[in-house]
């Protein structure tokens, strides 16, 4: 292993993220953990950009950092979440249950990367390193594949029509 | 490629000793002279009212929920914006009339936001 610049960014950027997901969840209140999360978003910026994907580390930013985090804000709002002391569980095999599930979760993602990429990975092909950025995206997403790109438009609407019957009482 | 986000890698690096160094320092600087009247909430000099963990109006959240779904619609716009000088003129008036279909998909839906009064604020 060589410890080039892509190699110190991508462990730095990879811990980051890790430590900033785990203090997300452990937190109690919950604009520290939105705080926590922004910072999670940023660090897998990070990684896409590594990934030579600039255009969705941008949209990132813009979308997850910025728009989706303000949404998380006002829910935390609308919720009015005070600090709430911790509430005895009735569930008694909790943190059984819970070791059990991580050990089952660590032990899928393992076989997975152990199994599934071992010796397949050769490096990144030249397209891939084309692709992120946004020219070569629109040249593809707007021609060939365009019905997918529309069918993005109706999801939208439906998520419209949806935001404002889940609201609705509100306006009538 | 991953050179040139050198710069960058650099200002958020300083940007983020920047910070720590301004509040460390003042804090480690600062006189601490506690009373009162300097630990109560600062309320643009009004005396405050309540918590400051209140319930906010669901209003808030139509307007944040309605910009996210615009503001995804403009981001598939960015990469059109950034191809469409390159294209050849048949993919060129073929990607105008999908962006526009898209567009419009998305003009009826904020049409129905307008009219179901979602924005309106009172």
């Amino acid at each position: 292993m060589k410890f080039d610049l892509e190699t110190v960014l991508f462990i730095s950027l990879s811990v980051l993220s890790v430590v900033s997901a785990i203090y997300m969840i452990t937190r109690k209140n919950p604009i520290n953990s939105a705080l926590f999360l922004i910072l999670n978003f940023f660090t897998v910026s990070g990684l896409y950009l590594l990934l030579k994907a600039q255009f969705i580390a941008i949209i990132q930013v813009l979308v997850y950092m910025g728009a989706i985090m303000v949404l998380f804000i006002f829910v935390i709002m609308l919720l009015n979440l005070q600090f709430q002391k911790k509430k005895l569980e009735s569930y008694s095999y909790k943190s059984l249950t819970s070791i059990l599930l991580a050990i089952m979760l660590f032990g899928i993602l393992g076989y997975t990367v152990y199994f599934g990429f071992e010796g397949k990975f050769k490096g990144m092909s030249d397209k891939a390193l084309e692709i992120g950025t946004a020219e070569k995206l629109g040249a593809e997403l707007f021609t060939n594949y365009s019905f997918p790109f529309e069918l993005a438009s109706f999801l939208l609407l439906a998520a419209i029509v949806g935001a404002i019957v889940l609201a609705k009482k509100k306006f009538e | 490629m991953l050179e040139s986000y050198i710069p960058i890698i650099i200002i958020i690096v300083i940007a983020v000793i920047f910070g720590i160094v301004n509040v460390f320092f003042s804090s480690l600087f600062g006189p601490k002279r506690p009373n009162k009247e300097k630990l109560s909430t600062y309320e643009s000099g009004i005396e405050p009212i309540g918590t400051a963990h209140e319930r906010f109006s669901v209003k808030f959240y139509m307007v944040a929920v309605l910009f996210i779904l615009f503001d995804i619609e403009v981001v598939f716009l960015y990469p059109w914006a950034a191809a469409f000088i390159n294209l050849e003129s048949a993919k060129m008036l073929y990607s105008f009339i999908s962006v526009s279909v898209f567009i419009v998909i998305l003009l009826i839906g904020y049409i129905y936001v307008i009219k179901k009064g979602a924005l309106k604020w009172d």
